[in-house]
């Protein structure tokens, strides 16, 4: 069982890569160490019959926003996560606080997978239904994408302007008056 | 073949690895990252439930949602610059004024 075999070996490079990606004192580091678990989760989505998806995955994701995020860690030039003698003060730096805190996000893990185990076809195998050449095909996407999807398409389409004006306004260096 | 259920729980758990990296990290970059990985967690739940009812609707949703996380990114990232250059440090707690 090849595929089996990925999906364990793949998973497991995404989970890993993501917790060390929240494990380190670099965000350099955790930037690289995300680009992989994304290289993962592309992988993954290769495994389930949706090629564009994994290749927008790995142009928009690890191509355009991991650059970003890299370009502001270089330009703030702040690598360590700064840890002052008010700030070991803070009352949340407490490690039982700290400690509570990991102990909630393990029970959210443990929720969410007792929940969706416990759907009706959680057994069922993943490619069980549709047509594989339809589901890849880059023609069907679209023709879902801008009939069905058109009013979201076109206003995500504002978002985004929305979204660079923003970040123009809000890193512009205010003139000094 | 793998069945969802598996799928499900990879994207629980990295949801999981996210919300404990927003509350347990203090580096507004890094905050930033876990907000990315649970959108990616999303994903591919969209991806696998998608495919296992034989439709194309989990991809196209996946896309709207790379699109909001690229906006979001930009924004959050001019906000992050905006905040340095007052501040000079990247810690949450380091901006608890509503006005300065």
């Amino acid at each position: 069982m090849p595929d089996t075999v990925l999906f364990y070996v793949f998973s497991a490079v995404a989970v890993g890569a993501s917790l060390l990606v929240i494990g380190q004192r670099n965000p350099m580091y955790s930037i690289m160490l995300l680009i992989a678990s994304f290289g993962a989760l592309s992988a993954l989505y290769i495994q389930l019959d949706a090629p564009f998806v994994a290749m927008a995955q790995i142009i928009v994701y690890a191509g355009a926003i991991m650059v970003l995020f890299l370009f502001v860690v270089m330009l703030l030039n702040a690598p360590h996560e700064d840890a002052a003698q008010w700030d070991r003060a803070h009352p949340l730096r407490h490690p039982g606080v700290t400690r509570f805190g990991a102990l909630l996000a393990t029970l959210l893990t443990v929720q969410l997978v007792w929940a969706l185990l416990r759907m009706s076809d959680a057994g069922a195998a993943v490619g069980a239904r549709g047509d594989v050449s339809e589901l890849t095909s880059v023609r069907s996407l679209g023709r879902v994408l801008f009939t069905d999807y058109m009013f979201a398409f076109e206003a995500t389409s504002v978002l985004i302007l929305v979204a660079m004006v923003g970040a123009v306004v809000l890193a512009a260096r205010q003139e000094q008056r | 073949m793998i069945p969802l259920g598996h799928y499900l729980v990879v994207s629980a758990i990295l949801f999981a690895i996210g919300t404990a990296g927003v509350f347990l990290r203090r580096n507004l970059i890094t905050i930033l990252l876990s907000i990315e990985i649970m959108l990616n967690a999303v994903n591919l739940s969209f991806v696998a439930f998608g495919r296992s009812h034989g439709t194309v609707d989990g991809q196209i949703i996946t896309f709207f949602v790379m699109t909001v996380a690229a906006a979001e990114a930009a924004v959050g990232l001019a906000i992050v610059i905006a905040l340095f250059r007052h501040r000079e440090s990247l810690n949450p707690d380091a901006f608890t004024s509503l006005k300065w």
